[in-house]
């Protein structure tokens, strides 16, 4: 027997498995308690996100999108070069003087500036899904992640979040990473500190209209 | 890692006066403890989302063996595969496999108890693997070649100071303090790293069946650059650890975060399904989960089946006195405080361990803490049960033990010797009615007086009440 069948065959010893109760869960996959929200979802979210550390701007239109996130930058004396998911288009980046590429991450890539799939305003948190024009370290290897937000694209729990997912792509992609804030660590001493090795700083820029690109990925 | 619980007892006596520990001991809980408590209040109706938490690990435990043939399925459908490994040796050789066959030279790994179980790191460095731990806290140990004292924080023993000596010794550069500094310094000596590993090796926090993805709950960031830079991730996790689907998990992680650190959601929450796909412009070209069995399968259908529906948030640890006194190296493995006292004994013997299910007073904190309802308290007493039938404790104990039995099943010799000792008790007191030294009670009266009885026994009062 190999060790497959011999854990398996451990397992069964102790079990009495009914496969419909299973396929049941599996099809319909109930949702658990759901926390209460009275608040309406863009202030829920704002507030959140703002706890964790992020910061939130807008909501903007979205022409006001590049001159805003190019004061963040330069606010911070942070460089104006980019590198941006491939999805995110009709942005005129060059009239605010910033130079961003579409391509993948790399090491030496100071901010990186991408979309969201939706974002979660129970906790503050974005929700990217990796994808052909969406690649999953355009938000880890730089230090500064400046995420462009659809606020139609605001849901209220990570459930919805998971609902969204199967209406609009069946499965999930390789790498479903939900964002909450900067990277962190409190490992010496139990003290927070921002930035480990992701991020430093998480800039949400929420967008007032509808944009292509920076909500859904586009497969290509 | 190397198995010390044997030790326990000389351990928690040096701990105990160890000063340092001392503070940072007091540090955790102060910060663990108080970020949990304000956590929960988020929480609308606990007891029901404990409930519901409670029933998804218990369900995935009743139906495991579908589960895991379902999760499964679901890997291979996206591109991956699944490994079966009954224990650590087989770990091992499953890895050194991929290493092989992938041509790695180089590990980057993220924080995983599990693999600390196994020794992986030690088996591939001998085997001229490089391994790099990429966890702040897992990196501080390796340089300091010492074993984890906390689930969640490693290095909680550690004081800057330490990790700033460590640092000088091992990247020569100047000597700083400042907690940001080191952050910043074991940022820029990691990165290079995470960019030339050839395999990122992650545990997983769950396994979802319905897609079959790994679930990482992660801060720092390098849980996810293992795990998409390196051509090759492996996630090595236990068998216990899948839940049917995503709506489960949404559940689990507002209890899992919460508990462990007092966050409402970690900074990073990761579900990997498969391996990099055809037009992906990143992530790895190969995805491997390892399920490890070691010794979870026969608690399975056991009175201690309920240790396997633990999440490993380190709340029962937190709040133990014993762990908040003795800190996590005296338990000796990989697993501290209570939830390691019933997992050690049980994944490398009883014998081997047998101090740890005696490494609690009762008071129950654990078990009014577990997010997934887990009694403690209970499956350690059953530990002790299963200690004394195996003729693991010691001669006196026994033997104390049967004199104890005779009389409480002898209710007249029962009442006569409990008269006698209270009247005793009371004589050798002194005038504020304590005790300074009581034979056979050393333990007690070395650091604390004890307090004598009233001279008259429960019955005696029971009887003059009623009768009156």
């Amino acid at each position: 027997m190999n060790s497959r069948e011999t854990i398996l065959a451990r397992v069964r010893r102790a079990r009495t498995s009914s496969d419909a109760v299973i396929a049941t869960r599996l099809r319909e996959h109930p949702r658990g308690p759901l926390p209460n929200m009275s608040e309406d979802l863009l202030t829920r979210f704002r507030e959140r996100a703002a706890r964790l550390a992020s910061d939130v701007q807008g909501p903007l239109s979205a022409e006001q999108v590049p001159t805003a996130v190019a004061n963040y930058l330069r606010e911070r004396s942070l460089p104006v070069r980019a590198v941006r998911w491939p999805s995110i288009g009709s942005f005129e980046w060059g009239t605010v003087g910033m130079s961003v590429e579409a391509r993948a991450a790399r090491a030496d890539d100071m901010v990186g500036i991408t979309g969201a799939f939706c974002a979660i305003a129970e906790t503050g948190t974005l929700m990217l899904l990796s994808g052909a024009d969406t690649p999953a370290a355009t938000s880890l290897l730089p230090e500064t992640h400046v995420a462009l937000v659809p606020i139609s694209r605001i849901v209220a729990r990570m459930e919805d979040g998971w609902d969204l997912l199967r209406m609009e792509h069946g499965l999930p992609p390789r790498a479903v990473n939900f964002v909450s804030g900067p990277s962190r660590t409190a490992d010496i001493e139990q003290t927070v500190t921002l930035g480990a090795h992701g991020p430093y700083r998480v800039c949400i820029v929420l967008v007032a209209d509808a944009v292509t690109g920076i909500a859904r990925p586009v497969v290509g | 890692m190397k198995l010390s619980s044997a030790q326990f007892k000389h351990t928690a006596r040096k701990n105990l006066h160890d000063v340092r520990l001392q503070q940072a001991l007091h540090r955790l809980q102060e910060r663990f403890v108080g970020a949990r408590a304000a956590a929960l209040t988020d929480i609308d109706d606990l007891p029901r989302l404990r409930a519901a938490a409670t029933e998804i690990r218990q369900h995935a435990l009743t139906h495991l063996d579908v589960y895991l043939e379902q999760f499964e399925r679901q890997v291979v459908a996206s591109g991956g595969q699944v490994h079966w490994a009954r224990d650590a040796a087989e770990v091992n050789r499953i890895l050194l496999e991929l290493a092989a066959r992938y041509q790695v030279r180089k590990v980057a790994k993220s924080k995983s108890m599990v693999s600390e179980e196994c020794g992986i790191n030690e088996m591939l460095a001998a085997n001229g693997i490089e391994v790099i731990e990429t966890d702040l806290g897992e990196y501080i140990l390796q340089l300091a070649r010492e074993p984890p004292s906390h689930i969640v924080a490693p290095v909680v023993h550690k004081n800057k100071e330490d990790i700033a000596d460590l640092f000088v010794r091992h990247h020569h550069r100047p000597r700083t303090t400042e907690i940001a500094e080191l952050c910043r310094e074991a940022r820029e000596m990691l990165r290079p790293h995470f960019l030339s590993a050839d395999m990122g090796i992650s545990g997983a926090n769950f396994l979802v069946a319905e897609t079959g993805s790994a679930l990482i709950v992660t801060n720092e960031g390098n849980g996810r650059l293992v795990t998409t830079l390196p051509r090759v991730h492996v996630a090595i996790t236990g068998i216990e650890k899948v839940v049917p689907t995503l709506e489960d998990v949404s559940v689990l992680l507002r209890l899992l975060t919460r508990s462990a650190t007092g966050q409402s959601i970690t900074n990073y929450v990761s579900v990997l399904t498969g391996h990099k796909r055809a037009s992906d412009l990143d992530g790895p070209e190969h995805f491997h989960v390892i399920l490890v069995d070691n010794g979870r399968s026969q608690l399975l259908g056991t009175e201690l089946e309920a240790m396997l529906r633990c999440i490993r948030c380190g709340a029962c640890m937190n709040h133990c006195p014993v762990y908040q006194n003795i800190g996590g190296h005296a338990y000796g493995w990989v697993y501290p405080g209570p939830m390691g006292s019933v997992l050690t004994p049980n994944l490398v013997g009883l014998s081997e361990a047998r101090d740890l299910p005696n490494a609690s007073t009762f008071c129950g904190a654990c078990a009014e803490v577990c997010p997934v309802s887990i009694p403690l308290p209970d499956l350690l007493r059953h530990l002790r049960v299963r200690q004394l039938e195996q003729g693991l404790r010691p001669r006196r104990e026994r033997g104390s033990l049967r004199v104890w039995a005779w009389f409480a099943q002898h209710p007249r010799a029962y009442a006569w010797a409990s008269r006698l000792a209270a009247r005793l008790l009371r004589a050798v007191a002194n005038r504020r009615g304590m005790i300074r030294r009581l034979p056979l009670a050393g333990g007690w009266t070395d650091g604390r007086d004890f307090p004598a009885p009233s001279g008259r026994t429960f019955r005696d009062l029971y009887a003059r009440r009623t009768s009156s």
